[in-house]
């Protein structure tokens, strides 16, 4: 039986299963629910200076991006920090860690850009007895206006600062947590790193706008006829996430720092994706927000039973595993050669691989046989782009099969060669390596 | 089963034929749509199912190559209007046939859907759904008429052919002096189908629509008894289309026809649709429907529906050979029809000049023959439906030269008949499988191949510069 129990950044959880900071996270109501239905740990939504709250919108603060079934492919909100007073959060907080010892207890802080500020919070939330903070540093909406939020994580100068205030301020775990609205996610996260952070978590919403009304003509959802940009997330952020995530593995400079995956985590094979990919647990909020706390009992039950499959014992037994796989495109091997393969007793005929690789690629599939409707690779024409296999409905009817070396590759009409070759020593590649560089 | 020796008294207290069986509600309920309209949610949904295959097999399976894919997609885009012009572009009659059209045998049997997930998209109601959308809007919302030719076209028969011509040679700019033989167009729409099927007045909506594109008048209660009428007709106008559909029902020829209770199933099946209250109708308690194709399912369902206990539909025949569906047997059957294969109708068995029973021959295929295998069946009937199919009346045809086929007109797939200016179409033409989505395409290619022939005979007319 598969252990999902897991430490991230020090702190012990009977599995990686956490809850975002976010609205699912905002009161102690919910998060005891949250805690009777599985979940792992959570992080408090953020909470921000002593005083007068934040107000929200009285609008709508979601939008989001549905299938014709009305799945959620994407979300969007507007919601800012905690609009409940910092007392009254610090109270909640202090009562449910000592309700749930054995879960993980993260609390969310974005204040102003000042020491003192950090300094003023950081005993207060210390002292609530919570197992660690994670600093808000990508809020993209309302909160970045005022120079907290994203506006801290675009600058890598003060992601380095104010970890160090906090790691100076605090005893606790420091998780960063990164905003994708960025260009270079290696630069804010060696920030982090270079001020002491114990863990980052990525990512954050990225800038949106979910559409227009096609009445009014007016940004949708608007409140009080207006709208403006908020954070996306859910399934269709994943892969940019992912991205994001394997960046800070590969880097030199980030290498080796925990990270805790968030982005469109939904299922156990999404967090799968991330814990493969290096991330040392995952953070969950969009799928919980569209189907409610009890999911985290499928994703658990679903990544056990998967580690008994494989065989591992831990998370640890297959954490970073894709991450070898990973690399830079001039390092691809253009001697692998693949073609597609359409299996035809899996075919329903359709025809979309025709049409796409017809009309989009290769014109590498027949359309018709002896006056029928017949789909067949041609393997003279096929570069095995994958793009029939994406658009064929039927699961494993389309596959890419691999040429041994030896075989010819009826396109080019080459031998295949068993030696890997990439574009950093190609012929037709200008800055080619040249064989006594490549050695030197 | 009732099997019973034919002296036997069957019915001593005479037929138990009467109205008003069910409570009134039931009546809503049985003769409401069959198959409701979709709402948006399920149509989208339903939409979504669709693959938008390449060369879609169910495009080249609909008579009237209807851009299956695309209207579907449409729909999945919520644009309304531009799916039913994709539909009604291929088939005017787009509504009619998303309600009667046999989907199974047709679109919906050669949908890859049914390879991958065993259950086709369902095209007929997403084709409801659409055309449904567009016919509370004037025609002008989609179609255009053209610049009037000053050409004038009689058509003769305004069921789904006529109908389909009509539209056809208005919106190229013609006029049309639509003419039908009963007191409302649409034909068998109007007066053919079961009620369930288009329920709501459809096909007076459907007509009324099609008719407002302009151009067209309906004649109705104007029936082609003779040649010289017809002769009329082409000296008046440029051209003729006869679209007269199958108006003459035969007798079986057996003993006992002549008895009271015993009816034509069109005739029956045309009274109910023109019922505005259903309870009104009388139906037996006992009901034996003689036929086994589409007219027999709609009337011995309609029967049950009615109230009739007992119904039994007799095929001459095996199932492989029934012109009616595979979906329409299992309807029959859902609804508490009992069919039998195998068993010609022998004899109508009367009592007091009513019939009480119809006795029937069982008989076998042995090599290709039908063969008695001289044992009985005799099943009691308060009312008897005979629904062995309808002919055309040829003998207002003679003497206009039209070369015939097994009773029915020939021309060609664009409805040209041997005589000069004549075409023809739908039921009436030789060929096909009598299916309203076939009659409107031969109205369809009709109304072009005239307006092809008008154009020649203008230009050949012309005065040369």
């Amino acid at each position: 039986m598969a252990d999902l129990s897991n430490t991230f950044a020090g702190i012990r959880t009977p599995n990686p299963f956490w809850l975002a900071s976010a609205p699912p996270t905002d009161k102690a109501y919910n998060v005891n629910r949250a805690f009777e239905a599985g979940w792992g740990g959570v992080v408090w939504k953020t909470l921000g200076e002593a005083g007068p709250p934040v107000v929200n919108v009285n609008g709508p603060r979601y939008g989001a991006l549905l299938t014709p079934d009305r799945r959620m492919l994407g979300f969007n909100n507007i919601e800012l920090i905690t609009d409940r007073p910092l007392d009254v959060n610090l109270a909640e907080i202090r009562q449910v860690k000592r309700d749930w010892p054995d879960r993980a207890l993260v609390v969310s802080l974005m204040v102003p850009c000042t020491e003192q500020a950090w300094r003023d919070i950081l005993p207060m939330v210390e002292d609530t007895g919570c197992d660690g903070v994670e600093l808000n540093f990508g809020c993209p909406h309302g909160m970045s206006e005022r120079g907290m939020g994203s506006a801290v994580g675009q600058v890598p100068e003060y992601i380095e600062m104010v970890t160090a205030w906090c790691k100076q301020y605090s005893r606790l775990p420091v998780i960063v947590k990164l905003t994708p609205n960025i260009t270079d996610i290696r630069k804010p996260a060696t920030a982090a790193k270079r001020g002491g952070a114990d863990a980052v978590s990525l990512i954050n919403t990225i800038n949106s706008i979910i559409g227009v009304d096609p009445d009014t003509l007016m940004i949708n959802p608007a409140t009080g006829g207006m709208g403006s940009h908020g954070g996306y997330c859910g399934p269709a952020v994943k892969p940019i996430a992912l991205n994001m995530v394997a960046e800070i593995g590969r880097s030199a400079e980030t290498a080796g720092i925990p990270i805790s995956g968030i982005g469109g985590i939904g299922t156990w094979r999404d967090a799968l994706d991330y814990i493969a990919l290096g991330a040392g647990n995952v953070q969950v909020c969009t799928a919980a927000m569209a189907f409610g706390f009890k999911i985290v009992q499928e994703m658990i039950d679903g990544l056990s039973n998967y580690m008994d499959d494989k065989g591992f014992r831990s998370i640890e037994d297959f954490r970073g595993r894709a991450l070898k796989t990973v690399t830079d495109w001039q390092y691809l091997n253009l001697n692998a050669v693949s073609k597609a393969v359409i299996d035809q007793d899996k075919c329903i005929s359709c025809g979309r691989c025709h049409i796409a690789c017809e009309d989009t690629s290769h014109q590498a599939i027949t359309s018709m046989l002896n006056g029928q409707r017949h789909f067949e690779v041609m393997e003279n024409e096929c570069v095995g782009c994958n793009l029939c296999v994406t658009v064929c409905p039927v699961p494993e009817c389309i596959t890419l099969r691999t040429l041994a070396p030896g075989e010819v590759d009826l396109r080019t009409g080459q031998v295949v060669s068993a030696t890997p070759a990439d574009w950093t020593t190609h012929p037709n590649n200008p800055m080619r390596k040249t064989p006594a560089a490549a050695t030197a | 089963m009732s099997t019973m020796p034919p002296s036997t008294p069957l019915a001593e207290a005479g037929p138990d034929i009467r109205p008003a069986r069910l409570a009134p509600e039931q009546y809503a309920a049985h003769f409401a749509d069959a198959a409701p309209r979709y709402s948006r949610t399920q149509a989208l949904v339903e939409a979504e199912r669709c693959l938008y295959c390449h060369d879609a097999p169910c495009a080249t399976a609909c008579p009237t190559g209807i851009d299956v894919p695309s209207f579907i997609r449409r729909i999945a885009e919520d644009n309304l209007r531009g799916a039913a012009k994709t539909i009604l572009e291929a088939n005017p009659l787009g509504g009619t046939c998303a309600r009667v059209c046999p989907t199974e045998e047709l679109c919906e049997q050669v949908c890859v859907r049914t390879a991958q997930q065993g259950k086709p998209v369902e095209i007929g109601r997403l084709q409801r759904y659409a055309v449904d959308a567009v016919m509370d809007r004037p025609v002008s919302a989609l179609f255009q008429r053209a610049a009037p030719t000053g050409r004038r076209v009689a058509v003769v028969g305004a069921g789904p052919a006529g109908l389909a011509c009509a539209f056809g040679l208005a919106r190229l700019g013609h006029e049309v002096a639509l003419f039908d033989a009963r007191a409302k167009g649409g034909g068998l729409n109007e007066y053919g189908l079961a009620s369930y099927k288009t329920a709501g007045g459809f096909a007076q909506r459907e007509l009324d629509w099609l008719m407002s594109i302009g151009g067209i008048t309906l004649q109705c209660g104007w029936k082609l008894e003779s040649a010289a009428q017809l002769q009329a007709l082409q000296r008046e106008h440029a051209a003729v289309y006869l679209a007269l559909g199958l108006a003459r029902t035969d007798a079986i020829g057996i003993p006992g026809e002549d008895c009271a209770g015993v009816h034509d199933a069109v005739d029956f099946i045309a009274t109910l649709l023109q019922a505005a209250d259903k309870s009104t109708l009388p139906i037996g308690r006992r009901v034996v429907v003689i036929g086994g194709g589409m007219t027999a399912v709609d009337a011995a369902v309609q029967s049950k529906l009615l109230g009739a206990e007992e119904v039994h539909m007799v095929y001459r025949r095996g199932p492989d050979q029934m012109g009616a569906s595979d979906a329409e047997q299992d309807w029959a059957q859902t609804h508490g029809v009992t069919i039998h294969h195998w068993l010609a109708p022998e004899a109508i068995l009367g009592d007091g000049g009513h019939a009480v029973a119809v006795r029937f021959a069982r008989q076998h295929m042995v090599n290709g023959q039908l063969v008695a295998d001289g044992t009985h069946e005799t099943f009691a009937a308060d009312m008897v439906f005979r629904a062995i199919g309808q002919k055309l009346d040829t003998r207002v045809l003679d003497g206009v030269g039209l070369e015939l086929k097994k009773g029915r007109i020939v021309a060609d797939v664009d409805g040209r008949t041997t005589v000069p200016g004549l075409w023809a179409g739908g039921d009436c033409r030789s060929g096909g499988r009598d299916l309203t989505v076939e009659a409107v395409e031969d109205g369809k290619r009709a109304a072009l191949s005239i307006h092809a022939a008008l154009t020649v005979q203008a230009t050949l007319s012309a005065p040369a510069h």
